[in-house]
C-alpha cells in the first residue's frame, strides 16, 4: 500500500490495542456488563446534557409529550369553535377570529400533532422492537425534534401575538397570496410548514435507515413486526410526499416576498398549481397518519388475541399497496375545481380502489380475533372502537369518491364528519390504545385499567355524539369554515349535539391525562413483559436501560418471545468501552458491520437554533437566505467535525 | 423477568466500516437524494404544468436564455466526473495520497462552476418577477445552485478532514466514496434542468 511507514507502525499498534478492548459475551455479562454499558451510554447530566442527548428514548418521549400538548391546544380551539356553533346567529366569536381558529386547529392537528406523534412513538419504540441500541443518525434525530418544537412554538407565539394564520390549513391561493393576504399571517403558516417538513423528513430518514439496517440478526423482512413495516412504508411516503408541500410553500413565500408569479393568474401563473402541489402531499399525509395507526392495531390485536396476526403477508402487501395508491388520489380533493371527464373517472376509480387494501387489513384483524382468544383490556377496546368508527368513515369516503355526490357535499359538514371519522377513529383511537399499551414499557408502571375503561367509553360515545350529527348538518347544506348559521334551517339540533359531544370527548381526554399522571406515581409496577407480548421491546426491562439491550437478541421467528424456549438467543462481541451498535443486511438481516454510535452533542441543538433564526427571518427579508445560511452552515460543519483529531484502535464518533 | 441470554455467534470480528449498501450513511444519503429528487421532480412538474397553459414558451414572445454560459457549465460539470471517479476509486483502494492530491482539483472545479453559474443567471433574459415562466426557470436554476453550493462546501470540509491524520480512518474513506456518489447525482440532475431552461423554450 502507499501508506508511509509511520502509518503502518501506527496501524500495528492500534491492532494490538484493539485486541484488548472489552466486549460483551459469556465472560462479561449480567450486572457487571450492565454497569459498564450504563457508564458508557449515559449522557452528561444537567441542562446542557439534556439538550445534547442523542438517546432515542428521550427524544421519542419529548416528541410524544410535545405532540400531546399541541393536541390539547388544538383541542381547546375546537371547543371554542363548538361553543360558537352551539346555537344559531351566535356572536361569541367573530368571523376573523373564527378563521384563525379553524386554521390553527387544522394546522396544529395535522402538522404539529398527528404526524409528529406517530414519528415520536416510532422513534421511541422501533429500535427496541427491532432489537438494537440506538436509531440510525441519533444526532439527526435530535435535530429533527428541535426543528419541530421551534416550528410549533413559532406558530403558536404568532397566534398569541395576533398574527396567526387565517387562511385554512391548506392555504389555498389566491387567498393566501400577496393580493388577498397582506401582512405576515400567511408567511407564518408557510414557514411553519418549512420547519415541520425539515423535521419530518429528518425523522423519516432516521426511521427508514433504522428499520432497514439495524434489525437484530435473523429478523428478515419477512419476520419484521408489522408496526416496523407500517413505519417503513410511512417513512418512504414522507420522503416522496413532503418535498411537495415544502416546494409549494417556498413558492408561496417567494410570491409574497420577492414578487415571483407562480400562483398569479394575471402573469401566466396558476392558482391551481398550488392545489396540485398541496394535495400531492396532502393526500398521502392522511395515510402517513393512518398507516402507523394500523401498525398499532396489528400490535395490539396480536398481543390481546394471543395468536400471530392472521395472513401476515396480506397485511404487509396491504400496507405497501396503500402507500403506493395514496399517491394516485390527490385530485379527488379537487373535483370541484373542474377537471377533464377522464380525470373524474380515473380519480374516482383510484379513490375507491384504496378501500380494498384497507378492507383486507380489517378482515385480517377480524380473522385474528375470530381465531384467537381476545382479552378486552383497554388497548383492545380502542381497537374495536377503531374498527367501528373507521369503517363508518371509510364508507362515507367511498360515497364522496363519487363525483356527483362530492360536488353536492364538497365543503359541507359532511366532509368534516368524514375526515374526523377517519382521522380520529382511524388514528387517535389506536394511538390512545397504544399509549396505554406501551405506557408500562416507557414509564415502568401500568395505567389504571378502571379509569381506562371509563375513558374509552366516554371518548367513543362522545365522539359519535360530536361527529355523527355533522353528517346531517352537511346533508342539510351547512358549509364548513363559516362562523355561524341562521336559525330555522334545521341546523340547531345537530350543532347542539355536536357541541355536547365535543365537551364529552374533551373531558375524557382530560381524564386520560389524569390517568397518565396519577399512574406515573401510583400505577402498579410493570414487569418486563406485562401483557405477555411477542416482540422484542418486551425482552428488556421496563423502562429500558439507556443501552436498550445488554446483548443484541437473535430472532428466529415472527413472534420471538412466544417461540423462544426458556432462553433468548443473543449475539456477543459488541464493545462495552464505547458506544457501538450492530448493522445487519437489508433483507436477510445477517450481521454485517459494527457501527460506532455518536456521543451526545450540543451541535444539533445549536444547528436547529441557527436554522430556526434563518427560517423566521426569511419571513421578513430575502437577505435572510444569505445571512441566515452562514451560521447554519457553520453549525452543521461543527456538528460533523471530529472533536479530537486522533486515531483510535476502533472508530469513535466524538 | 428479562429472559436469560443463550449465547450464539460473536460479532467481534466484523469490520467497523464497509463501502456501498453495507454502510449506514450510504442509505442516509440515498434517503436525502430521493427527497431532493422528489423536490426537483415536482419543480419539473410545475414547469410543464405552467407551460401547458401557454401558446408560446417563453410567453409573450420573449427571447429564450442565451446558450453560452449554460452550455459551458454543462461541459465543465460533465468533465468533472473524471476527477470525481478517480477520487471514488482511490477511496475504495484506500489510496489516501491520491485523494489528498485530487480533492483540490474537484474543489477548484466547483469554484469554477459557481463562477460560470453567476453568468448563467445573467443570461436568462428575464427577471423572476416578469411572469410565471421567468419565476420557474429562476427557481430551477436557484435550486440547482443551492445543490452545487452545499456539495462544494461539503467537499471543502471533507478535503480539510482528509488532510488530517483521520484521513487514514476507514470511515473517512467511506465518506469520500459517498461524497463522490453524491456529486454524480448533482450533475445528473443538472442535465434535465439544462434542457428545460435552455432547449425546451427553443422547441
Amino acid at each position: 500500500m502507499n501508506e508511509p511507514a509511520t502509518v503502518r507502525d501506527e496501524d500495528e499498534r492500534l491492532a494490538r490495542e484493539r485486541r484488548k478492548i472489552a466486549r460483551d459475551g459469556p465472560k462479561l455479562n449480567g450486572a457487571k456488563l450492565e454497569a459498564r454499558l450504563g457508564q458508557t451510554w449515559r449522557r452528561p447530566p444537567g441542562i446542557l446534557g439534556w439538550l445534547a442527548t442523542v438517546d432515542h428514548k428521550e427524544i421519542g418521549r419529548r416528541y410524544i409529550i410535545t405532540a400531546l400538548l399541541f393536541l390539547a391546544a388544538g383541542g381547546v380551539l375546537a371547543l371554542l369553535m363548538r361553543l360558537q356553533l352551539a346555537r344559531p346567529d351566535n356572536n361569541l366569536i367573530g368571523a376573523q377570529r373564527y378563521n384563525e381558529l379553524f386554521t390553527m386547529h387544522g394546522s396544529t392537528m395535522m402538522f404539529l400533532f398527528a404526524v409528529p406523534v406517530m414519528e415520536g412513538v416510532a422513534v421511541y419504540i422501533i429500535p427496541l422492537m427491532v432489537g438494537t441500541r440506538s436509531t440510525a443518525f441519533p444526532r439527526l434525530n435530535a435535530f429533527s425534534y428541535y426543528m419541530y418544537l421551534f416550528g410549533g412554538l413559532m406558530l403558536w407565539i404568532a397566534f398569541a401575538l395576533n398574527i396567526g394564520p387565517d387562511i385554512g390549513w391548506f392555504a389555498y391561493t389566491p387567498l393566501s397570496g400577496p393580493q388577498f393576504s397582506p401582512g405576515k399571517r400567511a408567511d407564518i403558516w408557510a414557514q411553519m410548514i418549512t420547519f415541520t417538513e425539515v423535521a419530518a423528513l429528518a425523522a423519516a430518514v432516521v426511521l427508514f435507515c433504522t428499520i432497514l439496517k439495524t434489525r437484530a440478526p435473523g429478523m428478515t423482512l419477512a419476520r419484521m413486526p408489522l408496526f416496523a413495516w407500517a413505519m417503513l412504508v410511512v417513512a418512504v411516503m414522507i420522503i416522496f410526499s413532503m418535498p411537495s408541500v415544502a416546494l409549494a410553500s417556498s413558492m408561496l413565500i417567494s410570491d409574497r416576498l420577492v414578487g415571483t408569479q407562480f400562483y398569479n393568474s394575471f402573469e401566466h401563473g396558476d392558482a391551481l398549481l398550488w392545489q396540485h402541489l398541496f394535495w400531492f402531499f396532502g393526500h398521502p399525509e392522511v395515510y402517513i397518519i393512518f398507516l402507523p395507526a394500523t401498525g398499532f392495531v396489528s400490535v395490539i390485536t396480536e398481543t390481546f388475541c394471543r395468536r400471530p396476526i392472521f395472513a401476515y403477508p396480506i397485511v404487509v402487501l396491504s400496507l405497501v399497496s396503500t402507500g403506493i395508491l395514496a399517491f394516485g388520489l390527490w385530485v379527488h380533493h379537487m373535483f370541484a375545481t373542474g377537471l377533464p371527464r377522464v380525470g373524474y373517472s380515473f380519480y374516482t376509480a383510484a379513490s375507491m380502489t384504496v378501500a380494498i387494501p384497507t378492507a383486507l387489513q380489517i378482515f385480517c384483524w377480524l380473522a385474528t380475533m375470530w381465531d384467537g382468544r381476545p382479552r378486552l383490556a383497554v388497548p383492545m377496546l380502542y381497537v374495536i372502537g377503531f374498527i367501528v368508527t373507521f369503517v363508518i368513515g371509510g364508507l362515507t369516503g367511498v360515497i364522496i369518491a363519487s363525483v356527483p355526490l362530492d360536488l353536492e357535499l364538497h365543503d359541507t359538514y359532511f366532509i368534516v364528519a368524514h375526515f374526523h371519522y377517519v382521522l380520529i377513529g382511524g388514528a387517535v383511537f389506536p394511538l390512545l390504545g397504544i399509549i396505554t399499551y406501551w405506557y408500562p414499557k416507557i414509564t415502568g408502571r401500568m395505567m389504571s385499567e378502571r379509569l381506562g375503561k371509563i375513558d374509552f367509553w366516554m371518548i367513543f360515545l362522545g365522539f359519535q355524539l360530536a361527529f355523527f350529527p355533522m353528517h346531517f348538518a352537511g346533508l342539510l347544506g351547512m358549509p364548513r369554515r363559516v362562523y355561524t348559521y341562521p336559525a330555522g334551517l334545521g341546523l340547531e339540533l345537530p350543532n347542539l349535539l355536536s357541541t355536547i359531544g365535543a365537551f364529552v370527548v374533551a373531558s375524557a381526554v382530560l381524564l386520560f391525562v389524569v390517568n397518565g399522571i396519577v399512574s406515573l406515581y401510583r400505577g402498579a409496577v410493570a414487569t418486563a413483559n406485562p401483557w405477555g407480548a411477542a416482540s422484542l421491546e418486551w425482552a428488556t426491562s421496563s423502562p429500558p436501560p439507556v443501552y436498550n439491550f445488554a446483548h443484541i437478541p437473535v430472532v428466529e421467528s415472527r413472534t420471538p418471545l412466544w417461540d423462544m424456549v426458556g432462553e433468548l438467543p443473543v449475539v456477543t462481541g459488541l464493545r462495552v468501552d464505547d458506544k457501538e451498535m450492530l448493522l445487519t443486511t437489508v433483507v436477510a438481516a445477517t450481521p454485517d458491520v459494527r457501527e460506532p454510535v455518536p456521543e451526545p452533542s450540543l451541535w444539533p441543538f445549536i444547528a436547529s437554533v441557527a436554522v430556526g433564526i434563518f427560517f423566521i427571518s426569511s419571513i421578513f427579508s430575502p437577505w435572510a437566505v444569505v445571512f441566515g445560511a452562514i451560521p447554519s452552515a457553520i453549525a452543521l460543519i461543527a456538528w460533523f467535525w471530529p472533536k479530537e483529531i486522533k486515531r483510535h484502535p476502533e472508530p469513535v464518533i466524538s | 423477568m428479562i429472559p436469560a441470554p443463550r449465547f450464539t455467534d460473536s460479532v467481534a470480528d466484523l469490520p467497523t466500516y464497509k463501502f456501498g449498501p453495507s454502510s449506514l450513511t450510504w442509505w442516509g444519503i440515498i434517503g436525502y437524494m430521493v427527497i431532493e429528487g422528489a423536490a426537483f421532480a415536482l419543480a419539473f412538474a410545475a414547469y410543464f404544468f405552467l407551460m401547458g397553459h401557454e401558446q408560446g414558451w417563453p410567453p409573450e414572445g420573449r427571447p429564450p436564455p442565451d446558450l453560452l454560459a449554460g452550455t459551458l457549465f454543462t461541459i465543465v460539470i460533465l468533465l468533472s466526473e473524471i476527477p470525481n471517479t478517480m477520487i471514488k476509486r482511490a477511496a475504495e483502494k484506500r489510496d489516501v495520497a491520491a485523494i489528498r492530491a485530487l480533492m483540490p482539483v474537484i474543489v477548484g472545479i466547483g469554484a469554477l462552476l459557481l463562477l460560470i453559474r453567476a453568468f448563467e443567471f445573467n443570461s436568462l433574459n428575464c427577471r423572476w418577477t416578469d411572469n410565471a415562466y421567468a419565476s420557474i426557470i429562476w427557481a430551477l436554476l436557484l435550486l440547482h445552485t443551492a445543490h452545487i453550493l452545499t456539495d462544494w462546501i461539503d467537499t471543502i470540509v471533507l478535503w480539510m478532514l482528509m488532510r488530517t491524520d483521520l484521513g487514514w480512518e476507514g470511515r473517512r474513506l467511506v465518506d469520500t466514496d459517498e461524497n463522490s456518489l453524491y456529486w454524480r447525482y448533482v450533475w445528473l440532475l443538472w442535465l434535465p434542468i439544462y434542457l428545460m431552461i435552455y432547449w425546451v423554450p427553443r422547441l
